[in-house]
């Protein structure tokens, strides 16, 4: 039976995975379009005018999808995750707040200026309002990344057994921790990538066209150069980001290698097919067929290639230990459970004896809680195997992002070459041009592919937590049936699906219009 | 006063200063509101005037649900999660109007310009009907009940719980659904306003000025009407450390605090002449003062509701659960971190000001 909390789950994956098709591109894009205007605003080339208004367009459409997808998000924390929303709105509020205040009001301002402004703003002022959008988007992504990477690793924070939530300690400690961090340069570079991939495939198809080939190359060169960082620095940021998640959520990466049993010098499954039949509790191998790097995972997790890598049952079972080759956790699984339950008692006990006076237990029992609070949320599980999140799709996509990723860096670094000497495309025959145009193109979807497995990683990976240890899913919903979830699922995926037709639809047509007019020259 | 206690004010404030300005800025719904019966040139300038806006009144949305879930994230948890019904509404109204003005006039939007008109009307008039119903039950009450202990039931760990229509049953309430068209009403007199104050076309200016006939009288009756439930209404609040219902707690409150009745009585008085200049005189600047005064009283109600220990979200069900400033706030730490930030907030206005002048410069 379909579970309330897998409706509310179904309907948060579904909203977010449709915002996420949106967002990428609005910052991506956002920096682009600001680059492009810069170098019109340098240099007065009409040319470049004409081809910051191209892309200025197909933002627009963009940004107001993604406007739309995302205040459901927002608030559907209170409308499906109302425990959660107490049990850490002091901590997790916070950013949103932030979000509110600094991002969201600079990005709706000035895109009116910039949409709206050309002829009643200065050229400089127009530019810096360009800026300032791009700028606030990125800030708006920087402050909701930083709430989600509280959640995988929650920091900076206290229980407080009277309020029964968890309350903010230290504000730099939730905004810089090594999560927030690593997810903030990932993510926002990752669109970056994203919306150059977008910008080439896009020029690609007007070169496999012949129609507006300087305004194309013009366009791919901004785009290739922006793609290329864009694509180092995620690589260089997913090197780091598997280091955190090793430290901080050791089931996660063990759930990405598709490791059951770990061990020093651990090596990496470049390409696997996992076996169906493999459990927690069964001794079966876990692939059927696989092709591994020696030494790969500890290198990937530790830096160092005789380090050990706990598996899925090493954790449960509390063998983990840390690049430096110290006990991380020695708690198993089993006991953590037992302990969480504990906590839970005395939560209940302190409050009784805070309604009866007796401050000398209070005391006691708040330094017993907070010595053990790490385990709280496992206090909720039946068995330690309902830790354990699903492997399959957690591995699968974890290798679609790697895959891709990789290809991505290839791909940038091409057509930069090309930018720079564009004789070694040119002196080819039509043939290998139209597939390299083509190439181009599909890289597109693949892209976004990348982008969204990235995602499903760092969300299906932490399951069963909606804050890492400290509070399973189940226990952060709201007070509602099912079927109330199930109906607004069924509504939203009607609506969001046909307003993603929509976009496709206007997008693909304003391309097709506009690759008809002249793009060297501006038509207002 | 402690510190804990003054930056709950603090941030009382803080929501109530983004809800007066989400009111004032309702002017945008209340716009799309007349979609329909504007023929298509109207239309045309209708959502050419507010094509400008309608962003800032998403995002102020956005940022008073965001500044409550930080400030008084137990309203957030209880009011979102319980009215279920009623917010999912107001959130599909929103979301349609996100990408109508930007999709309504592109080729290749698959379902025409009528479509996203529609769902602009849809917006204008089910946006603030229905903001207005679920901020109704800040007044009038709600069926929640909140024990911070459940969560340690792993059985049942339901911190809020609320009646079996989950938001359904607030359009069972006359007075929420007053309310709820009062701001309606509010919002389509403000939005003719702006529209008067927006465009120069005379003939379109006109046709605007015969719709104010109608929808400003009307606005004014169902103010007055819904005035003096609010201040005949019982409230709740904190007497003596327990909760307990008062008697015309609201008009109490405002004979208790002079500066909240000096508010009250300048917004209308503002939002009056703002409407009559724009009615009697031909002035095109009515939305000035009527959106000031829409601000004002705003301002005012919700100084009434949430300060001097007033339960600021009653509970029909159980007195005791009824959310209060005090039992509702993120902590001293949280609130003064927010409040840090919130010294930004006058520079925010301050480019939103200069960037709205510079938009609407002929």
């Amino acid at each position: 039976m379909i579970t309330m909390v897998d409706w509310a789950r179904a309907q948060f994956a579904l909203t977010a995975i449709y915002h996420w098709l949106f967002v990428p591109l609005t910052l991506g894009l956002g920096v682009i379009i600001a680059i492009m205007e810069t170098i019109y605003y340098r240099t007065r080339d009409e040319r470049w005018l004409a081809t910051t208004k191209f892309w200025m367009t197909l933002f627009g459409v963009n940004f107001a999808i993604g406007v739309a997808t995302g205040i459901i998000l927002e608030f559907e924390f209170g409308t499906n995750w109302s425990n959660y929303s107490w049990f850490v709105g002091d901590i997790f509020g916070a950013p949103l707040a932030v979000e509110g205040i600094l991002a969201f009001f600079m990005e709706s301002t000035f895109i009116a200026v910039m949409f709206f402004g050309w002829k009643k703003v200065s050229p400089r002022f127009h530019l810096l309002s360009t800026w300032l959008t791009a700028l606030g988007a990125s800030l708006s992504a920087l402050w909701i990344l930083v709430a989600n990477a509280w959640m995988q690793y929650p920091t900076g924070c206290e229980f407080n057994a009277a309020t029964m939530r968890n309350e903010m300690t230290d504000f730099w400690a939730v905004a810089l921790s090594p999560m927030a961090v690593t997810k903030v340069l990932h993510t926002v570079t990752s669109a970056w990538a994203l919306g150059a991939a977008f910008v080439i495939g896009v020029s690609a198809w007007l070169l496999l066209k012949g129609r507006n080939v300087e305004h194309a190359w013009r366009s791919i060169k901004v785009g290739a150069w922006f793609g290329l960082v864009g694509i180092i620095v995620t690589s260089i940021t997913g090197d780091t980001s598997a280091v955190t998640v090793t430290k901080y959520q050791p089931m996660k990466l063990a759930a990405m290698e598709g490791l059951y049993r770990g061990s020093t010098g651990q090596s990496i499954v470049a390409f696997g097919i996992m076996n169906p039949d493999k459990e927690v509790d069964n001794d079966e191998d876990p692939f059927l067929f696989d092709i591994s790097l020696p030494y790969g995972l500890s290198l990937l997790a530790h830096h160092d290639p005789n380090a050990f890598v706990a598996g899925i049952n090493d954790i449960i079972d509390g063998r983990s230990i840390d690049s430096n080759g110290d006990t991380v956790n020695n708690v198993s699984y089993a006991e953590r459970i037992e302990r969480g339950k504990a906590v839970r008692a005395m939560i209940a006990r302190h409050n009784e004896a805070t309604q009866a006076g007796d401050s000398a237990l209070v005391d006691s029992l708040s330094r017993a809680i907070n010595a053990d609070f790490k385990y709280f949320g496992y206090g909720y599980l039946d068995k330690p195997e309902d830790a354990v999140p699903n492997v399959p799709l957690t591995f699968y996509t974890f290798h679609i992002m790697v895959t891709i990723g990789g290809y991505l860096v290839l791909f940038m670094a091409l057509w930069v070459l090309l930018t720079w000497k564009p004789r070694l495309l040119s002196e080819r025959g039509p043939l290998l041009k139209r597939l390299w145009y083509l190439l181009a193109i599909i890289t597109v979807p693949l892209t976004y592919i990348c982008s969204a497995a990235g995602w499903i990683v760092a969300e299906v990976g932490r399951q069963p937590w909606t804050i890492q240890d400290l509070m399973p899913n189940h226990v952060a919903v709201s007070d509602l049936s099912a079927s109330y979830v199930q109906t607004t699922f069924w509504i939203f995926a009607v609506v969001f699906t046909a307003l993603l037709i929509a976009d496709v639809g206007i997008i693909m047509s304003q391309i097709s219009r506009k690759s008809l007019t002249d793009l060297e020259k501006s038509n207002d | 006063m402690e510190t804990y206690e003054l930056l709950q004010c603090y941030w009382w404030l803080i929501i109530s200063v983004l809800a007066s300005a989400l009111v004032f800025l309702l002017f945008v719904q209340g716009g799309q509101s007349f979609m329909l019966q504007a023929g298509d040139e109207h239309r045309d300038l209708i959502t050419a005037s507010l094509g400008k806006k309608w962003e800032l009144t998403f995002t102020t949305l956005v940022t008073f649900g965001g500044a409550f879930f930080a400030s008084f994230p137990l309203f957030y948890s209880t009011s979102f999660g319980g009215a279920y019904w009623l917010w999912m509404m107001i959130l599909f109204s929103f979301v349609s109007q996100a990408v109508s003005y930007e999709y309504r006039t592109k080729s290749g939007n698959v379902y025409g310009t009528r479509f996203y008109d529609v769902l602009l009307l849809i917006n204008g008039m089910a946006g603030p009907l229905l903001l207005g119903v679920a901020v109704a039950g800040m007044f009038f009450g709600a069926e929640f009940r909140v024990e911070h202990s459940h969560l340690l039931d792993p059985g049942n760990p339901v911190i809020s719980s609320w009646g079996p229509l989950h938001g359904l049953e607030a359009f069972l309430c006359y007075k929420n659904v007053l309310f709820g068209v009062m701001i309606l009403l509010l919002a389509r007199t403000l939005g003719l306003l702006y529209l008067i104050n927006d465009n120069d076309n005379e003939e379109f200016v006109a046709w605007a000025r015969r719709r104010l006939w109608w929808n400003a009288p009307a606005f004014v009756v169902v103010f007055l009407v819904v005035a003096a439930l609010l201040l005949t209404s019982e409230g709740v609040a904190d007497v003596d450390g327990t909760l307990t219902r008062v008697p015309h707690l609201y008009l109490d409150n405002l004979l208790a605090h002079w500066w909240v009745a000096i508010l009250l009585v300048a917004g209308v008085v503002a939002v009056l002449v703002g409407i009559a200049g724009a009615l009697l005189r031909g002035s095109r600047r009515g939305i000035w003062a009527a959106g000031g005064g829409t601000i004002a009283v705003v301002l005012a109600l919700f100084s009434l509701l949430g300060y001097g220990g007033t339960a600021y979200y009653p509970s029909t069900l159980d007195v005791a659960s009824s959310l209060t400033l005090t039992n509702s706030s993120s902590s001293r730490f949280t609130l003064t971190v927010m409040s840090w930030v919130s010294l930004l907030v006058p520079f925010v206005i301050a480019y939103i000001a200069y960037c709205w002048r510079a938009l609407d410069r002929k």
